[in-house]
C-alpha cells in the first residue's frame, strides 16, 4: 500500500485582551451576567456604527511582528453576512481582503521520544493574522425548544492567525498550538486560554498520496484543549486514510469532535456550502498604520498606531527567554522548554537558583522531575505550591552542604508537600534524617551492625 | 437690521425681543399640523415633550441666556433618525412600536441647542422611493396641492370634482419633511439624502434642500440606507437657515468613523453675495431625456442671470451622468442587502408569531415587516453579492462610480466653482399617475439628475426658482466642491435674492397667521 501524507493546517481563533470591545465601548469580561456587557452597537440597534479600538489594533500588531509577519500598513474592513442567533447584525465584521499582518512564521519544537530527551524544530507558516468580531453565545434549551441568547460575547476583539498545512500530524498541530498560546501570553495581546473559550481551534485536515495532489480536506471544529486538538486530528487522519483504501471518497465538510467519543462527527448545521457574499464594511475607513518614516509630523498621537514603537517595546519571546536560560543556567533545551511550559515556573525555578548554592544543573532536576510531578499529581499549579521557592532552596542547601542524602531529601520534600509549616531543617531532625559526617560514629554503626549480623558476615567472608 | 448671532433669523429676534414666546410659538405649529392633518406629514407628533423643550427654551430667553439661534425654534425630523424615547419608525413595520434608547447625533446637536422637536415626520419605507408614497403609514401629500396657486392652474372640472383625488406627490424619500416645512408647521426639518432624496421633495415642496458634503454630519442614528452614500439632509425656507442648521450640526463625531477630523467653521453668508468672480458650469449630460421645457427653459434662464451679473458661465461635460443609475442600483442594493440583515425580529422590532424554527421565524418576520420595494432591493442585493457575480457587478460598479467622481473631479479641477442643474424632470406629479408606475422605475426616472452627487460625495443644494404652469413648486439644483458648503450656499443664496420664489397661499397657513409670519416674504426663521 502506498504512503500516505497527512496534510494539517489550522485557524486559530484567540481573543483579544483588552478592557473593551473590537468596535464598541462595552466591556470585556468573562463569565458575567447574561446580556450585561452589550452596547447598542453590539446589539446591532438600527443607526449605530463601528468605531475600531486601537489597543485590538496595537494587540494584533504586536502578535504579527512576534511572528515575523509583514504588517501591511494599510489593511481593510469586511462583512461577512450569514444569519445567526448569535450574530444581531446578520454579518460579522472581519478583514477578507487585506489583512492586518501576513506571510509570518512560527517556531515550535517537539520530542522525538517520549522522554523529553531529544528536541527538534519545526516551522509552520503563517499565513496571515485578521482582526474580526466574536459573536455572542447561544445556548438550546431542547425542554423548552428555545435557544437562549447571550450576547457579551457578541464583538469582543478576535485575532484570526491562520497557519499553512505545513503540519503532518496531531502531535505537532498541538506542539505549534501551544507555543502561540505562550507568544500570546507573553505578549499579553490574548490570555488565550482555551477553558475559557479564549482560544478557539479549528483544523484542516487532508491526505493524499506523495507526488500526488492535495486531497480533499475537511474542517474539525469543537475541540477545547490541545490535548483534544491532538486526538481529533489523528482521529480524523486515520478516518479518511481508511475511507480512501476501502474506495470511499473524502466530503469537503465541517465535523465536530466528540471528546466522549474520540472521534469526529459530520457537523447538521454546516451543510451545503455557503455564500458569505463579502462586502466592504463603508463604515470603517481603511486601517493605516505607520512607521517612524511614515509619521506625518502634525499628528494627535491618540489617532495613530506606530509599528516601530510596538517592536521596540516587545518582550522577550519563549523562543528568546529559552535560549537565555539554557545559557544562563547551563540547562538543556529540553528543560527550558518545560520551564516555560508551566505556568509561573520559571520564575520559581529562578528563585530557588538565587537562594542556593547547588548548581541551577542540579536544581532543574529537582523542579522538573520532582516539584512538577507532585503538582501534576495533585493538580495545582506553580502558584497553589504548598512548597515555596524559598523552602526549596533551604532544602537544596542542605542537600549541597551534604547535611542530608538525595533520598532522605525527597522524603523531606513529601513533608514539606503536607504544608504543615515545618522548615526543612526541623523535618531532618525530628525524622533523624541528618548525614552522619563523623567517621569514628560511622566506624561504630558499622561495627555495630556486623556484630549483629554475625552468621551472615561469615557466609559473606566463606563465598 | 442688527446682526445676531452668526445668522439674522427675524423669529428668533422676535423669541429674543419678547414678541413672542417659543411656548406660543410650538402651541401655532401644533395647532398647524392638526390642522394640515390631511397631508400626513408626521408620523408621529410629540406634544408633551414640544412643549416641555418650548418651556425651557422660554426659561432660558427671560433669562437673557439664550443657547444660540435654533433656541425655541421648532423642527421635524424624518423619521428614521432615532429620537430617544420618541417612536423611530422608517414608515416600515419592521419598526413600529420601536422606541429608541438613543438620540442620533444630529438629534441631540439640535436639541442642545435649545430647538423644539415637534415630531417624526413621514417617508418612503425604509427611504427607498422618490415619492414619499411607499412607506407604511400611507403617502405624503404635497401641501401645494391645495395652495391657491395650484388650485387656480386646475381645470375646472376636474376641480369640482372630489378636490382629494388631485392631489400631487412631494417627492421623495424625505416627503414628510419637506411638507412640514412647506406647510409652515415647523421652521426646518432633517431628511436624509442618497439619492436624492432631500433635494427632490425639495424641488416640488418649493423649499430649500442641502444634501452637504459626505462626511461633514454625522450619521451616527440615521438608520442607514447606503452608507457610502448617505448624508442628513436639511430642509428649510431660506438659504440662510440652511446655513444656520449647518452651522449648528456640521463636525467631526468620534461615533462615526467616516466623519471628516478637521474642526469645522460655522458661516454666515455675506447680505449681498456676488457671484461676478465665479465660473458656472452647466453640464450637458444634465438636459437629460424626459425634462420639461419648462425646466429647461427655467435653466436657461438661470443661467442668463449669471451671466448678466458678470458671471462666467460655460458648459461642462460629466461623460458617465449615464451611468449614474445602473451603477446606483447594484451599489444601492448590495448596501440594503446587507444593513437589513439586522432585522431578524430577535433584538427589537417586529418579531412574528411564527415560531416551528430560528429560520422560519426569520422568513415570516422580514417577509411580514418589510414592504416589496424593501424586499425587491434585498434579493437583488444579495444576487449581486453572490461569490459568482461580485466582480462582475459590484467591483465593476464601484469602479463605474469611481468614473462618476472623477468626471467632478475633472470639472472642479479645471476651474468651476458650481454647477447649475435642474433638480427634477418635471413639477410633481398626481399621486394617481405617480402610482401607474413602479417603485423601482420611478425611483431610476427621478434619481437621475441627483444621484451623481452622492456618487461623488458632493454637497448639493435645491432652492426654489419659480412656479410651474400647473402653479406647482419647480427648483434648480447647485452642486459644489467637496467641503465647499460656504460657496456653494453663498450662490445658492444669490440665485434665491434674484428670483424671488412665492409664498404659498395656503388657507389653514393664512389662518393660523401671526405676526411673526408676516414678517417673512421669503418665508423663514431668518
Amino acid at each position: 500500500l502506498a504512503p500516505w501524507v497527512p496534510v494539517v493546517g489550522l485557524e486559530i481563533h484567540a481573543q483579544i485582551s483588552s478592557n473593551s470591545k473590537l468596535f464598541s465601548g462595552s466591556q470585556v469580561q468573562f463569565a458575567a451576567p447574561p446580556n450585561s456587557l452589550v452596547s447598542f452597537f453590539d446589539a446591532s440597534l438600527p443607526g449605530t456604527l463601528p468605531v475600531l479600538n486601537r489597543r485590538c489594533v496595537e494587540a494584533a500588531v504586536m502578535t504579527g511582528l512576534a511572528l515575523n509577519c509583514s504588517i501591511n500598513k494599510k489593511s481593510l474592513f469586511d462583512r461577512k453576512h450569514y444569519f445567526y442567533a448569535d450574530l444581531p447584525a446578520g454579518y460579522q465584521i472581519t478583514q477578507q481582503r487585506v489583512p492586518i499582518a501576513v506571510n509570518g512564521s512560527l517556531s515550535y519544537s517537539l520530542c522525538i521520544d517520549n522522554k523529553m530527551s531529544q528536541m527538534v524544530t519545526k516551522t509552520v507558516r503563517i499565513k496571515q493574522i485578521q482582526l474580526e468580531q466574536d459573536s455572542g453565545k447561544s445556548l438550546h434549551d431542547d425542554t423548552r425548544s428555545q435557544t437562549l441568547v447571550d450576547l457579551n460575547r457578541a464583538g469582543v476583539g478576535l485575532m484570526e492567525v491562520v497557519m499553512e498545512p505545513d503540519m503532518c500530524c496531531g502531535e505537532e498541530a498541538a506542539a505549534a498550538v501551544r507555543e502561540l498560546q505562550l507568544i500570546l501570553q507573553t505578549l499579553g495581546s490574548s490570555q488565550a486560554v482555551m477553558a475559557e473559550g479564549q482560544l478557539r481551534v479549528d483544523a484542516n485536515v487532508s491526505v493524499h498520496h506523495p507526488g500526488e495532489p492535495y486531497g480533499v480536506r475537511t474542517e474539525v471544529k469543537n475541540i477545547n484543549s490541545l490535548r483534544f486538538l491532538a486526538k481529533a486530528v489523528d482521529y480524523e487522519i486515520q478516518r479518511q486514510i481508511e475511507e480512501l483504501e476501502n474506495g470511499g471518497a473524502i466530503l469537503n465538510e465541517t465535523r465536530a469532535f466528540d471528546s466522549k467519543l474520540g472521534c469526529t462527527v459530520p457537523m447538521r448545521d454546516k451543510e451545503g456550502k455557503q455564500d458569505y457574499r463579502f462586502m466592504p464594511e463603508p463604515n470603517l475607513p481603511p486601517l493605516v498604520l505607520y512607521d517612524t518614516k511614515s509619521l506625518p509630523a502634525n499628528v494627535n498621537h491618540q489617532q495613530v498606531v506606530n509599528i516601530d514603537w510596538i517592536h521596540e517595546r516587545l518582550p522577550d519571546l519563549p523562543s528568546v527567554k529559552r535560549a537565555k536560560l539554557v545559557e544562563q543556567y547551563g540547562i538543556l533545551p529540553e528543560h527550558s522548554f518545560a520551564l516555560l511550559n508551566e505556568d509561573g515556573l520559571t520564575e520559581f525555578f529562578e528563585h530557588v537558583v538565587k537562594q542556593t548554592e547547588m548548581k541551577p544543573k542540579k536544581v532543574i532536576g529537582w523542579i522538573l522531575n520532582v516539584l512538577l510531578s507532585y503538582l501534576k499529581q495533585h493538580s495545582l499549579t506553580v502558584k497553589e505550591s504548598p512548597v515555596s521557592s524559598f523552602l526549596l532552596a533551604d532544602l537544596l542547601n542542605l542537600l549541597e552542604k551534604k547535611e542530608i542524602s538525595s533520598t532522605a531529601a525527597k522524603q523531606v520534600f513529601a513533608e514539606l508537600w503536607k504544608g504543615e509549616g515545618k522548615t526543612p531543617l526541623e523535618i531532618v531532625k525530628e525524622k533523624k534524617l541528618e548525614l552522619i559526617q563523623d567517621q569514628t560514629e560511622l566506624e561504630q554503626i558499622c561495627q555495630a551492625v556486623i556484630d549483629r549480623q554475625e552468621n551472615e558476615v561469615i557466609m559473606m567472608v566463606l563465598g | 437690521p442688527l446682526k445676531r448671532g452668526f445668522c439674522r433669523f427675524q423669529v428668533s429676534a422676535a423669541l429674543k425681543e419678547g414678541h413672542v414666546t417659543a411656548t406660543e410659538l410650538c402651541q401655532r405649529c401644533l395647532a398647524l399640523i392638526k390642522s394640515t392633518k390631511f397631508l400626513n406629514a408626521y408620523i408621529t407628533v410629540a406634544e408633551e415633550t414640544a412643549l416641555k423643550q418650548a418651556e425651557e427654551s422660554e426659561k432660558r430667553y427671560k433669562r437673557g441666556k439664550p443657547l444660540g439661534v435654533l433656541d425655541g425654534i421648532p423642527i421635524a425630523v424624518k423619521d428614521n433618525f432615532n429620537t430617544a424615547g420618541i417612536e423611530t419608525t422608517c414608515a416600515s413595520n419592521m419598526l413600529k412600536g420601536y422606541i429608541s434608547p438613543y438620540n442620533a447625533t444630529v438629534v441631540q446637536k439640535l436639541l442642545d441647542q435649545g430647538a423644539v422637536l415637534l415630531g417624526k415626520t413621514n417617508l418612503d419605507e425604509f427611504a427607498m422611493g422618490s415619492g414619499s408614497t411607499d412607506g407604511v403609514f400611507g403617502p405624503v401629500r404635497n401641501p401645494w396641492s391645495y395652495s391657491r396657486q395650484y388650485k387656480e392652474k386646475c381645470d375646472p372640472k376636474s376641480h369640482s370634482e372630489d378636490e382629494d383625488s388631485n392631489w400631487v406627490i412631494t417627492g421623495g424619500s424625505s416627503g414628510g419633511s419637506a411638507a412640514a416645512v412647506s406647510s409652515y408647521t415647523c421652521f426646518a426639518a432633517l431628511g436624509s439624502d442618497t439619492g436624492g432624496s432631500t433635494r427632490n421633495p425639495a424641488a416640488h415642496c418649493g423649499v430649500v434642500g442641502l444634501k452637504p458634503s459626505y462626511g461633514l454630519i454625522s450619521r451616527h442614528g440615521l438608520i442607514p440606507l447606503v452608507n457610502s452614500m448617505d448624508v442628513p439632509g436639511i430642509l428649510t425656507r431660506c438659504v440662510d437657515d440652511a446655513a444656520a442648521v449647518l452651522g449648528s450640526l456640521a463636525g467631526h463625531d468620534p461615533k462615526d468613523s467616516t466623519t471628516i477630523q478637521d474642526s469645522f467653521k460655522p458661516f454666515e453668508l455675506p447680505d449681498l453675495p456676488d457671484v461676478s468672480k465665479l465660473l458656472i458650469g452647466i453640464p450637458k449630460e444634465y438636459h437629460a431625456p424626459g425634462l420639461s421645457s419648462e425646466i429647461l427653459a427655467l435653466w436657461s434662464k438661470a443661467a442668463d442671470l449669471f451671466k448678466n451679473a458678470g458671471a462666467k458661465v460655460i458648459e461642462v461635460s460629466l461623460p458617465h451622468t449615464c451611468y449614474s443609475i445602473v451603477c446606483y442600483h447594484v451599489l444601492c442594493t448590495a448596501e440594503v442587502a446587507s444593513n437589513m440583515a439586522r432585522f431578524d425580529g430577535l433584538e427589537y422590532g417586529h418579531r412574528s408569531d411564527l415560531k416551528k424554527s430560528t429560520e422560519s421565524m426569520y422568513a415570516a418576520t422580514r417577509r411580514e415587516g418589510f414592504n416589496d420595494v424593501v424586499r425587491g432591493r434585498i434579493l437583488s442585493g444579495n444576487y449581486f453579492l453572490l461569490k459568482q457575480n461580485y466582480e462582475k457587478y459590484f467591483i465593476k460598479a464601484q469602479k463605474v462610480r469611481r468614473l462618476i467622481a472623477n468626471d467632478f473631479l475633472k470639472v472642479f479641477g479645471s476651474g468651476v466653482d458650481v454647477l447649475l442643474t435642474p433638480t427634477t424632470l418635471s413639477d410633481a406629479l398626481p399621486y394617481k399617475e405617480f402610482i401607474k408606475e413602479d417603485n423601482r422605475t420611478r425611483s431610476a426616472q427621478d434619481d437621475i439628475l441627483t444621484q451623481a452627487a452622492n456618487m461623488a460625495g458632493l454637497p448639493a443644494v435645491n432652492v426654489p426658482a419659480a412656479l410651474s404652469e400647473r402653479g406647482l413648486p419647480v427648483g434648480l439644483q447647485f452642486i459644489g466642491r467637496s467641503f465647499q458648503e460656504k460657496q456653494l450656499l453663498t450662490v445658492a443664496k444669490w440665485f434665491e435674492k434674484q428670483v424671488k420664489f412665492p409664498m404659498i397661499q395656503l388657507e389653514e397657513v393664512n389662518r393660523n397667521n401671526h405676526d411673526v409670519f408676516q414678517h417673512q416674504k421669503s418665508a423663514s426663521f431668518s
